[in-house]
């Protein structure tokens, strides 16, 4: 690894500019290995262009992003060789089996041949996907859909698995076991998560540390209780209005495409 | 949770495998894997298949037969059927890689696009991976056509050699239509918006060239026009291996110029698909 090696994820005065709208205005934050670690904040924050940012969909403007050590603008390959990505939006391709989901993305993301099937086989148990891997991807429900996603993300053994908005869609219950089946690879494996939400609960209840992000800008982070205590709250939605005098749910829902998507992936989770 | 040390992250083993193997192999390995899903995605729905396969054999059986008689569109000697097949063979495939760029933009609707783009797969293994896919479509419907010209009697000169000549054509032309179909879908980035150019763009290159009328009988513009548009190479081409008549008679020009069009198509395409996210 070239630099930080101590770091997981090291984000640096990061800039991101869409002609004039400024999407991402000077963040920064780091991530220990093995840590959880949530961005969190209304729709619109920046936190999906952050990660777009640290998975290598997106060029940054300025400032510094590193992750597993590699620079995501210089040693992009190395960074895309390091990571685990789940987008928002459903990315399984639902005209397939489930386990050829898996088999696909372990060779596109170059598991070698001779260690694919011990992958595809650990990657099952630990997302408990045993029942369905015969099922076309398209009849699966939302829960089964998120951790077909999570453990077809695994498959390559990531360095830092990147969550965006996991578990946006799912009903209670399925939020859960997918949290469950996380907590649970995190404490066998160690790897390093880091998930956007806006969902304010759900961040307390798994994030180790986080930051909250508002109109491009981080407005706060360390651990939940360290954050609450700070602004003699109970809760990080309370810590989120007091630090940006309105309540979460109140900020605008973002762009057409982006409601678009959000009715899109909660219709085929639905 | 605790945190464990920075020296032992996990119990994972992180040697990156997947960088040991260089670029060109990585691009074999990626765009095998995006074939064998495609051909997957066949398996799980050959309704597919033959649905699209109607469409050439209409062109064949109904325009073909209207037709048939008119000898000035076939230089005198020949069946118009038989004339016109590799036109339709041609043009079904490129209907098939032409709207493949429909399923790009859906691909990045849906989080699939991005989810590649975050692999260590090479750019153009993407691309040239969807083209195969477009390619394996094509052949399966190919080679449905094929059978039902054998069966029906259609005269075509069948030898072994014109039969994987006219295929590998075929493949080239359909891998080239469906990386020009991925630079289409970058630029426009809307499903709406590419069906009105996908139309606009597939009607003048089917019209404008040698798939249905041979190029002698065209006014001069359109002649011109048929004379820059690579559909009339791949369709002079099949016609050489598969009838034994073209319009130039230079087989080796005629693959060429479809190939020069591959490259210059891939090329565009890889360097203008991860725009297409944005």
């Amino acid at each position: 690894m070239a630099d930080s090696p101590n770091l997981a994820v090291l984000v640096d005065d990061l800039v991101v500019r869409f002609e004039e709208v400024e999407a991402v205005g000077g963040v920064s934050f780091a991530v220990a290995p093995g840590e959880v670690f949530g961005l969190l904040g209304p729709n619109g924050a920046g936190k999906t262009t952050t990660i777009r940012v640290l998975t290598t969909l997106l060029a940054p403007t300025s400032g510094r992003a590193l992750v597993a050590g590699f620079d995501v603008r210089r040693q992009s390959l190395q960074v895309r060789a390091s990571i685990g990505y789940v987008p928002q939006a459903i990315s399984v391709d639902g005209a397939l089996t489930a386990f050829e989901n898996l088999d696909f993305y372990a060779s596109v993301t170059g598991v070698p041949r001779s260690e694919r099937r011990e992958r595809i086989e650990q990657a099952i148990i630990e997302m408990d996907l045993q029942d369905m891997l015969d099922r076309l991807a398209r009849t699966l429900s939302g829960g089964m859909l998120r951790r077909l996603e999570i453990a077809s993300a695994l498959l390559n053994r990531p360095a830092v698995l990147f969550l965006d908005e996991p578990t946006v869609g799912l009903d209670p219950t399925a939020r859960q076991v997918v949290w469950e089946r996380l907590a649970a690879l995190r404490e066998q494996a160690g790897t390093t998560i880091l998930f956007t939400t806006h969902v304010m609960e759900e961040a307390e209840r798994y994030c180790e540390r986080l930051a909250i992000m508002d109109e491009g800008r981080l407005v706060e982070q360390g651990t939940p209780a360290e954050v609450c205590l700070r602004h003699g709250t109970e809760s990080l939605e309370e810590v989120f209005t007091a630090v940006t005098g309105r309540r979460i749910e109140e900020h605008h829902e973002g762009r057409l495409r982006d409601v678009r998507a959000q009715r899109r992936i909660a219709r085929r989770l639905g | 949770m605790s945190v464990p040390s920075a020296a032992s992250p996990a119990a994972w083993d992180r040697r990156p495998g997947v960088l040991e193997a260089g670029p060109l192999r990585r691009l074999a390995s990626g765009t095998a894997a995006m074939a064998l899903a495609e051909m997957r995605k066949l398996r799980h729905d050959h309704v597919d298949v033959f649905t699209r396969s109607v469409q050439p054999l209409l062109w064949l059986y109904l325009f073909g037969t209207a037709l048939r008689h008119t000898h000035a569109l076939t230089l005198g000697t020949l069946d118009y059927r038989v004339y016109l097949a590799p036109g339709v063979m041609a043009q079904a495939a490129m209907f098939i890689a032409i709207f493949y760029g429909l399923a790009v933009i859906w691909e990045r609707d849906v989080g699939q696009l991005q989810r590649l783009l975050a692999t260590p797969l090479p750019r153009a293994a993407i691309v040239l991976g969807k083209a195969v896919g477009a390619c394996v479509r094509a052949l399966v419907q190919a080679l449905l056509l094929l059978s039902v010209l054998a069966i029906t009697g259609i005269a075509l000169r069948w030898s072994l050699t014109g039969v994987i000549g006219a295929l590998a054509m075929l493949m080239l032309g359909t891998a080239a239509f469906a990386c020009m179909s991925m630079l289409i879908a970058a630029a426009v980035k809307d499903r709406e918006r590419f069906m009105g150019i996908g139309q606009l763009v597939m009607m003048p290159l089917f019209f404008a060239s040698s798939a249905l009328y041979p190029l002698s009988i065209m006014p001069g513009w359109l002649r011109a026009l048929a004379r820059v548009n690579p559909l009339t190479y791949e369709v002079q081409g099949l016609r050489q291996m598969l009838v034994g008549v073209g319009a130039s008679g230079v087989l080796w020009l005629d693959f060429l110029v479809v190939a020069g069009f591959f490259a210059a198509m891939l090329a565009a395409a890889t360097r203008a698909y991860p725009k297409a996210i944005l």
